[in-house]
C-alpha cells in the first residue's frame, strides 16, 4: 500500500489520564504498547481538572460506595448505566489508593490519611447530608495525576509518539479493529499502526461550541474517526454548561461573584433574573441562570455588536470588596474580557464544559455497537475510555470529581480487557486490509488539492455559532430543527475545506483542518440527537417538553453518521451486585 | 545557538497548544502579535518557556509567580502584556 507500517500489541490514541492509565496496565503486563498524542502527554487537558477525584474512603466522614453510587445515578438523571456506575463507585477507593502508591501527592489529614473535601452533589445516606468525598492535590489534581502516570509509563517502557495525530480507524472485512492511520507532524508522513487492540482515549469535543472552557486540543478526534468507520456515538445531546464564561474566551468566572452581589444585565440594562426568578434572582441554580441568559440573547436582548452575550456587573460592589473577596477576578476580566470590572461589567455567556456522551462502551471498556437484535455487540479489538467514551456513568449530567475517577477506573478496566483479549484471542495480528490507509490518504490529498473551497476559520466559526445558538442550554423544537438544517450546511462546507500551506513538515494548518473535520462530525451528532429527544433530562433542557419522560425516553441514543440516523438502546437497570435504584424526581 | 529555521518556528507554534484554555488564548494572541518580531535569542527563550508545566506557566503569565531567569522574564513580560 506504499505506507510504512509499524506493529504493536496495543495502540492507544490519546495521552491524558485515561490513555496513560490504560497504557500503564498494558506495558506492565509486558505488552508492546504505543501511545499517540498530539501534544506532550503532560499537556493533555486532564491538567485542567482542579476539583479532585471522588472515592468513598470515609477518611473524614462515614461514607460507602453505595451512597456514591446513589449520587451518581441521581446526578445522571437516571440515564447512567447502573452496572457501570456500581463498578466505578465500588472500585474508586482502590483506584485512589493505587494512585497514592504510585506517588501522587494527595493532600493529607494530620493522621496521614488522604484529606477529602466536600463537592456539590456528593452525599451521605442517599441524598440526606453532604459528604467530604473528593481527594485532591491542592488545586492541581489533574496535573498531579498526569505527571504520576506519565512517570510510571516511562518506567514501564511505554513507547510515546508525541506530536502524532491519529487520522482513521482501520477495520477489516469482518468489522474488527486492526489499527489506526496516523500523521507524524514532524515529517508530514502518514503511517499505519498495526495492532492487536486499539484504545481511544481522545478526550472531549467541547470546541464544537463558540463558548467553551475546553483547551484548543479538544477536537473530538476519536469521535470523528468512529463516525467515519461506521460506528455509532451515544447520548451526544448531553453537554454540561457553566453559566458565566467570559464571552468570546470561555474562561470561567466563579459563581462566587454572584454570591458576593454581582448581577446580570441585558442590553436594556435590565436585571433580568428578577423576572425569571423573583426570589433567588441571580443566585438561582446554575442551569436555570444559564437558560435565562440564553433566552435573553435569543429574544434579541443580548449585548455587544452581535447581541450575543449578557453582562455581569460588579462595579457597584466597590474596589475593596472586588479585590478582597474576589481575588483574581479583576485580572481574569482585564486579561480575557478586556474590561476592568471595577469600572465596567464583564461580558458573559453560558459556556460548554463537559461531554457526557461519546463512543459506546461497557464497563470493561469494550466498544459496543448494535448488530441484528442485540444493541451491544463487542467490536473486536476496539476499546475506549475517559471523556471520549460513554460507559455510561455520567448519563445526562456528570457529578463534579467523577471525571478524574472515570479516567483511572475505566482506563485500567479497558487495559485489563485488552490484555485478556490479546493473550486469549489474538495469538498473532490479523491481516491489514489492502486499503487500510486509503481513506486517510484520500482525505489529505483532497485537502491539499482543494481550490476555490472553504477556509478552516470560516467553517469553524459557522459550526460554533450554529451549535451555540441551536443546541446550547436553551432548547426548543423550532430552534433545534433550524439547527439540524444549518449544521448540515456546515458539514457540506466542511467537505470543501482548503489550506494554503501545502508543505509536509509541521503543517499545522493541515492538522487544524483535519481536527475541524472531526469536530463537524460531533456537531452534527449533537444537533440530530438533541432534536430527536422530546423530553428534559439532566443537561438536555427542552422548553417544549419540560418534564423527564421515563416511559418513552429512559434510553440511550445512538447516532450513525452514514445516514445521520438515530437508534436507541435501553439503559442498564441491573447493577452488578446491589438492587436497582429506581427513578425519582430530581430535587435538591 | 544555531539559527532557528522556518520549520522550527512552526514547531514552536504547535507547542504553544496547551492543556489549559487560558494559556491557549494568551499564546494565540502572542503568536498573532509579537511572536514574529522576536529575534533569534528571544525565540530560543520562548521555546524554553514552553517547557514549563501548564499550571506553573499560567501562574507566571498571570503574574502570580516570577522566574529567576531574566531572559525568560523578558518574554513573560511580553505575554503578560498581550
Amino acid at each position: 500500500m506504499g505506507v510504512p507500517v509499524r506493529r504493536f500489541d496495543a495502540v492507544i490514541v490519546g495521552g491524558g489520564g485515561a490513555g496513560l492509565r490504560a497504557a500503564l496496565q498494558l506495558s506492565e503486563a509486558g505488552l508492546k504498547t504505543a501511545v499517540l498524542s498530539k501534544v506532550f502527554p503532560t499537556r493533555s487537558h486532564t491538567v485542567a481538572a482542579q476539583g479532585g477525584i471522588s472515592a468513598s474512603l470515609g477518611n473524614v466522614q462515614e461514607d460507602h460506595w453505595q451512597w456514591h453510587m446513589y449520587d451518581t445515578v441521581k446526578g445522571s438523571d437516571w440515564l447512567g448505566d447502573q452496572d457501570a456506575i456500581e463498578f466505578m463507585c465500588r472500585t474508586a477507593p482502590d483506584a485512589v489508593v493505587e494512585l497514592e502508591h504510585f506517588g501522587m501527592p494527595f493532600d493529607r489529614l494530620e493522621n496521614g490519611k488522604i484529606y477529602q473535601r466536600p463537592f456539590g452533589g456528593h452525599t451521605q445516606h442517599n441524598g440526606k447530608t453532604p459528604v467530604q468525598r473528593a481527594c485532591a492535590a491542592a488545586d492541581r489534581t489533574g496535573h498531579a495525576m498526569l505527571h504520576t502516570l506519565y512517570q510510571r509509563n516511562v518506567r514501564a517502557n511505554t513507547q510515546f509518539f508525541v506530536e502524532w495525530m491519529a487520522l482513521d480507524l482501520i477495520r477489516d472485512a469482518e468489522g474488527d479493529v486492526v489499527g489506526v492511520t496516523a500523521l507524524e507532524m514532524e515529517t508530514g508522513e502518514i503511517y499505519v499502526l498495526h495492532a492487536k487492540a486499539v484504545l481511544f482515549a481522545t478526550g472531549g469535543a467541547g470546541r464544537i461550541y463558540a463558548a467553551s472552557t475546553n483547551a484548543f486540543i479538544n477536537t473530538g478526534d476519536g469521535l470523528g474517526m468512529c463516525v467515519r468507520a461506521g460506528l455509532p456515538l451515544e447520548d451526544m445531546e448531553f453537554w454540561q454548561f457553566h453559566p458565566t464564561g467570559v464571552a468570546g474566551a470561555g474562561v470561567l468566572i466563579t459563581e462566587g461573584v454572584r454570591g458576593e452581589g454581582g448581577i446580570l444585565l441585558n442590553a436594556n440594562g435590565e436585571r433580568f433574573m428578577e423576572r425569571y426568578a423573583p426570589n433567588l434572582k441571580d443566585l438561582a441554580p446554575r442551569d436555570f441562570v444559564s437558560r435565562s441568559m440564553e433566552l435573553e440573547v435569543l429574544e434579541g436582548r443580548g449585548c455587544g455588536p452581535h447581541k450575543d452575550h449578557v453582562l455581569l456587573k460588579l462595579d457597584h460592589l466597590g474596589p475593596d470588596i472586588i479585590n478582597q473577596r474576589l481575588p483574581g477576578i479583576r485580572e481574569i476580566a482585564i486579561k480575557f474580557a478586556g474590561v476592568d470590572p471595577i469600572k465596567e461589567p464583564i461580558p458573559v455567556i453560558p459556556t460548554c464544559h463537559y461531554m457526557m456522551g461519546g463512543i459506546p462502551t461497557n464497563y470493561r471498556g469494550e466498544v459496543v455497537a448494535p448488530k441484528g437484535d442485540d444493541p451491544e455487540v463487542r467490536v473486536n479489538g476496539f476499546y475506549a475510555a475517559g471523556e471520549c467514551a460513554c460507559a455510561s456513568v455520567h448519563g445526562a449530567n456528570r457529578l463534579g470529581t467523577n471525571s478524574l475517577l472515570d479516567l483511572v477506573v475505566f482506563g485500567k478496566s479497558a487495559g485489563d480487557s485488552m490484555i485478556k483479549y490479546i493473550r486469549e484471542e489474538m495469538p498473532t495480528w490479523k491481516d491489514l486490509p489492502a486499503d487500510a490507509a486509503d481513506r486517510s490518504l484520500a482525505r489529505v490529498a483532497r485537502l491539499d488539492g482543494q481550490t476555490g473551497g472553504e477556509e478552516v476559520a470560516d467553517v469553524r466559526a459557522a459550526m460554533q455559532r450554529t451549535v451555540q445558538s441551536r443546541a446550547g442550554v436553551f432548547r426548543n423544537d423550532a430552534n433545534l430543527k433550524l439547527g439540524v438544517d444549518e449544521i448540515a450546511q456546515v458539514a457540506d462546507r466542511a467537505r470543501l475545506l482548503q489550506i494554503k500551506d501545502k508543505s509536509k513538515v509541521f503543517n499545522t494548518a493541515r492538522v487544524e483542518a483535519l481536527e475541524l473535520e472531526n469536530l463537524v462530525e460531533v456537531a452534527v451528532a449533537t444537533l440530530v440527537a438533541a432534536e430527536a429527544r422530546k423530553e428534559s433530562r439532566g443537561a438536555h433542557a427542552h422548553d417544549d417538553y419540560p418534564k423527564r419522560d421515563d416511559d418513552n425516553w429512559m434510553k440511550h441514543s445512538l447516532f450513525f453518521g452514514s445516514d445521520r440516523s438515530l437508534r436507541y438502546k435501553p439503559v442498564h437497570t441491573k447493577p452488578l451486585s446491589v438492587d436497582y435504584i429506581p427513578p425519582k424526581e430530581r430535587t435538591f | 545557538m544555531s539559527e532557528i529555521d522556518a520549520t522550527e518556528k512552526k514547531r514552536i507554534r504547535w507547542r504553544s497548544r496547551r492543556g489549559l484554555l487560558e494559556l491557549d488564548i494568551v499564546l494565540e494572541r502572542f503568536l498573532a502579535s509579537g511572536f514574529d518580531d522576536l529575534d533569534q535569542g528571544q525565540l530560543a527563550d520562548y521555546r524554553r518557556l514552553l517547557q514549563l508545566d501548564d499550571n506553573d506557566f499560567l501562574d507566571v503569565v498571570n503574574g502570580k509567580a516570577d522566574l529567576d531567569d531574566a531572559a525568560l522574564m523578558a518574554i513573560v513580560r511580553l505575554l503578560r502584556a498581550v
